[in-house]
């Protein structure tokens, strides 16, 4: 049986897209044949951030209406192997979406891949709540930024009411992952550190990226942050991963390093 | 300029006013959550029903509410009964 993650916020422009990109190939990196679902229903990006909006045939919608099959739609990644997206559709709107279409598709994915990310839209609406329903897991991606926080802890309390394991009486299990971090301005007071972040959400924390201008490379190359070799926010992806595996490792990047104004300003 | 009085006294950084608005904001938001199951006003209204079959009750008789300590939960009920005449 596959792992179900959902990688959610609530606020829109947090990371989710970019942090699903980067968990999902990490993962299959690992070993693990994983597949990456855009559940963005008429605003898909997965694609783009993955590099594969030319190779889009069918759909996420395609499948769940059956006109297309999984096989299909599932593009295999050409970079990492184990690796699969199934994009959103960029023309239907949410209400293409069933919880029997999703649930369909999910349990046909189970079969076959190890772990199955699905890429939340923004806001706490059908698409969201679909996207979570059937996770096992979830990454709460939150930046350390009063809305954020705010919003990341109503998405928390979905997670606790409105989804599968929630009907069940069972529990998801939730992780916090802080993106565009910026040591320096948290140093000078400017910003939430991590550790009142997670003192007010009360999860555990699974990792914390640094703001970094090469997110907004990455994006433009088509490319997850996590394949962009050794610099910071890479390498937080990687220990993210590898800490979601089990693995025990310190957290990185907390401290300001030297850099340049412009680079904090325009980190993507 | 009080609020400039404010922050030259105490100086608080702006992220430390970010962690005291945003505690408030979730304790807030976690209570909303929780309390008050949306049966709670029809149990109220069923239970005035019953106890006006024995005593003569003003509509504002039965009082409910719920209390949430950790993983407990408590139902509160009160019934306050009008005095012997």
């Amino acid at each position: 049986m596959a792992q179900v993650v959902v990688v959610t916020s609530g606020k829109g422009g947090v990371g989710k897209t970019t942090t699903s990109a980067s968990f999902a190939t990490g993962l299959a990196q690992a070993g693990h044949k994983t597949v990456v679902i855009d559940f963005d229903v008429g605003l898909r990006n997965l694609d783009l951030i993955m590099g594969v909006e030319r190779r889009v045939v069918f759909d996420f919608v395609n499948v769940i209406a059956k006109e297309a099959t999984l096989k299909q739609a599932l593009i295999r990644d050409k970079r990492v192997e184990n690796l699969y997206i199934l994009a959103a559709s960029q023309t239907r709107d949410k209400d293409a979406l069933t919880e029997a279409g999703v649930k369909r598709v999910i349990e046909e994915l189970s079969k076959d891949f190890d772990y199955i990310v699905c890429d939340s839209p923004a806001g706490i609406e059908k698409g969201a709540q679909l996207a979570m329903h059937f996770a096992d897991q979830a990454l709460i991606v939150t930046n350390p930024e009063v809305s954020s926080v705010r919003d990341s802890d109503r998405v928390l309390g979905l997670l606790a009411s409105k989804t599968a394991k929630a009907a069940a009486g069972e529990t998801i299990t939730e992780h916090l992952v802080v993106t565009r971090y910026d040591p320096a301005r948290v140093a000078k007071g400017e910003m939430l550190a991590v550790d009142d972040v997670q003192e007010i959400l009360a999860i555990d924390l699974l990792a914390v990226i640094p703001e970094s201008t090469d997110v907004l490379n990455a994006s433009n190359a088509g490319s997850p942050v996590i394949a962009l070799g050794e610099i910071p926010a890479a390498e937080a992806y990687k220990d993210m991963v590898a800490r979601f595996l089990g693995e025990d490792k310190p957290h990185r990047f907390l401290e300001a390093t030297k850099k340049g104004l412009m680079g904090r300003l325009f980190g993507g | 300029m009080a609020l400039l009085d404010f922050f030259r006294q105490s100086k608080p950084t702006t992220a430390q006013l970010a962690k005291e608005r945003l505690q408030v904001i979730v304790a807030h938001q976690r209570a909303g959550n929780t309390s008050a199951p949306d049966y709670l006003p029809k149990l109220q209204k069923d239970l005035l029903r019953v106890i006006r079959k024995y005593v003569k009750v003003g509509d504002d008789a039965v009082n409910i509410g719920v209390e949430r300590d950790g993983e407990l939960e408590v139902l509160e009920l009160n019934i306050t009964l009008p005095s012997q005449q």
